[in-house]
């Protein structure tokens, strides 16, 4: 057994999650990414004296939405604190945010493990805040540069219970949580672009020992990825420091994508005092059962929820339905095909099969796609009434129907596709084709059933390939038999 | 009674606000805190045990805004009274702590 078994990790993640609203949290100044330095800036934003905040109605309906679609409870009356401290990129020396009444609390993110069983990981709570502006340390030899667009941009910070084991529990917890933030449009969830930032608290001890060990905090983990090699290697190294009768200092680390490893930041020692108190500048806001169920009735169908929908009442396998729910335009499009027509697992196998793969090759996203998904359920109803094969769907007709408007019936029609499945005509041939070998039949009849496709093949020759190889494959082999 | 301010918690107070003082200043900081904590402390005559903080000056609750852009500053104007800058940030001294 390796050193390494003998530990295990325990992992909890603070994610912050950047609003998709308009303007800012406390101030009308836009919220855009990308725009040039300090053009989305106000007094406000500045922290110019004599300016007061204002709370964006958006932002609380957007933390009370993405409780909904955990499973947390709402908090009836919030309230706002100011976390204060000194640093260039937060011109107001404080940021706001809520301490002791934090928006949601409770509430899980199921992810899944490898061998198919779910793990809930709990919410300790969501809370709204603000986000500080960008410093940039690497542009100028003596001077750090700041630029105050994101200050002020709303987020909320959602904090997992330490219940994560390893940096794959990790990444597979950030996959869910950017799919359901997403889903509810509250956030764009791009880890590059810092719409969704990820810290992790990060502390191992023996197995079976019940004590936490000295917790580091690890930060700048720009991808799922790199939190998932930034959990891994500081799980490694806080091992081997125990191992080689080190401490583990309580501290901040940051992430070295380049070599994947950790460096100290600062020290936690000299904790960090950030004299929280009330916000006396934003009055309490009230949210009402009234209002949590008019935001409850605007929730689209969750990913969860879809998922165990198509499996336990359409029977589709696990992989069906986790690629259909990956994203919520794909979702969609699987919901419409299948408000036209019943065969699930037609529908999800032209999804994951056909259409996916030409999306693929056309670099398009789904909500791109021309076909519509009632004309997918034509197609699927045309193979279902033996009109064609499936192979000639995804061969011949669908990549005709991605062309023009036309209904897969009239392009099999026009094609010349559509199968042969008249019972009398396919009788005829299949009486020819058995008259053709009959040694063969004999070797049939004396068991060798493999003969079967050669019969088969002499019925598709004169039928030009049109002939319904159900029907046609049950009627050589009455013959055969008889 | 009042908590005893001495040179200690005027180094950690300092800190925080990113103040330094020499040792006379100190000195008057320390007196002059300690003459408002006597000062504050009158308040520990009252029992307030059952009063709950006053936070805002109003009752009012839910006042929040829509959310729409209104942009009411320019770049230039963000940056005019900036003690150091180029032509689109702000430029402050070096903090960062990197090993």
């Amino acid at each position: 057994m390796s050193v390494y078994e003998k530990y295990e990790a325990v992992i909890g993640l603070e994610v912050h999650i950047q609003l998709l609203t308009k303007s800012k949290a406390y101030s009308s100044d836009a919220n855009e990414y990308g725009s040039l330095p300090n053009t989305n800036v106000s007094a406000i934003t500045l922290a110019l004296p004599g300016t007061l905040p204002m709370h964006n109605k958006k932002a609380v309906e957007f933390a009370v939405k993405l409780g909904l679609a955990v499973k947390s409870s709402i908090r009836e009356r919030n309230e706002y604190a100011r976390k204060n401290y000194f640093y260039a990129d937060l011109p107001k020396g404080y940021q706001i945010t809520q301490d002791k009444t934090p928006i949601c609390t409770g509430g899980f993110i199921s992810i899944k493990n490898g061998d198919g069983r779910s793990k809930k990981i709990n919410i300790t709570r969501i809370h709204m805040e603000e986000d500080a502006g960008k410093s940039i340390h690497d542009q100028d030899p003596t001077d750090s540069l700041i630029d105050l667009n994101r200050a002020g941009v709303p987020l909320v910070e959602m904090v997992s219970e330490p219940e994560m084991s390893n940096g794959d529990e990790a990444y597979k917890y950030l996959t869910e949580v950017r799919k359901i933030v997403r889903y509810i449009d509250v956030c764009d969830g791009n880890m590059e672009e810092g719409s969704m930032r990820c810290d992790a608290n990060i502390s191992v001890r023996l197995k079976g020992e019940k004590k936490f060990g000295t917790k580091v905090e690890v930060k700048n983990m720009n991808s799922m990825r790199n939190v998932q090699r930034a959990i891994e290697h500081e799980i490694k190294r806080q091992i081997d420091l125990i191992e080689s009768n080190e401490t583990v200092n309580q501290e901040t680390r940051s992430f070295d994508a380049v070599n994947g490893t950790t460096f100290s930041l600062r020290s936690k020692e000299a904790a960090n005092d950030y004299r929280y108190f009330p916000e006396p500048d934003l009055q309490p806001v009230i949210v009402s059962q009234e209002y949590i169920n008019k935001i409850k009735a605007t929730l689209p169908p969750l990913p969860d929820e879809l998922f165990s929908k198509y499996t336990s009442q359409f029977n589709l396998p696990d992989y069906d339905a986790s690629v259909i729910t990956e994203n919520k335009q794909t979702a969609n499009y699987f919901e419409k095909l299948i408000s036209h027509t019943k065969n699930y697992k037609a529908a999800s196998n032209w999804i994951l099969g056909a259409i996916k793969s030409y999306l693929n090759e056309n670099a398009l996203a789904i909500e791109q796609f021309s076909v519509s998904p009632n004309r997918i359920a034509e197609l699927i109803k045309l193979v279902d009434d033996g009109k064609v094969s499936n192979s000639v769907a995804s061969q011949n007709i669908f990549p005709e129907m991605v062309k023009t408007d036309k209904s897969p019936l009239q392009i099999a029609e026009e094609k010349n596709l559509i199968q042969q499945s008249d019972e009398n005509a396919l009788l005829e041939m299949a009486k020819q084709a058995v008259a053709l070998y009959p040694d063969k039949v004999a070797e049939y009849k004396g068991g060798k059933t493999g003969v079967l496709g050669l019969f088969m093949g002499e019925v598709m020759k004169l039928s030009k390939g049109k002939a319904d190889p159900k029907i046609a494959s049950k009627l050589v082999r009455e013959l055969l038999e008889k | 009674m009042a908590q005893k301010i001495d040179e200690k918690l005027v180094d950690q107070v300092a800190h925080l606000a990113r103040l330094e003082f020499d040792n006379e200043q100190k000195n008057a900081i320390i007196n002059d805190m300690n003459n408002m904590l006597v000062f504050v402390d009158k308040l520990n005559e009252l029992n307030t045990d059952v009063i709950e903080p006053l936070v805002y000056m109003t009752d009012e609750t839910n006042v929040l805004r829509e959310d729409g852009v209104k942009q009411d500053i320019t770049q230039k104007e963000a940056l005019a009274n900036a003690p150091k800058k180029d032509s689109d940030y702000f430029k402050v001294p070096k903090v960062v702590e990197k090993k």
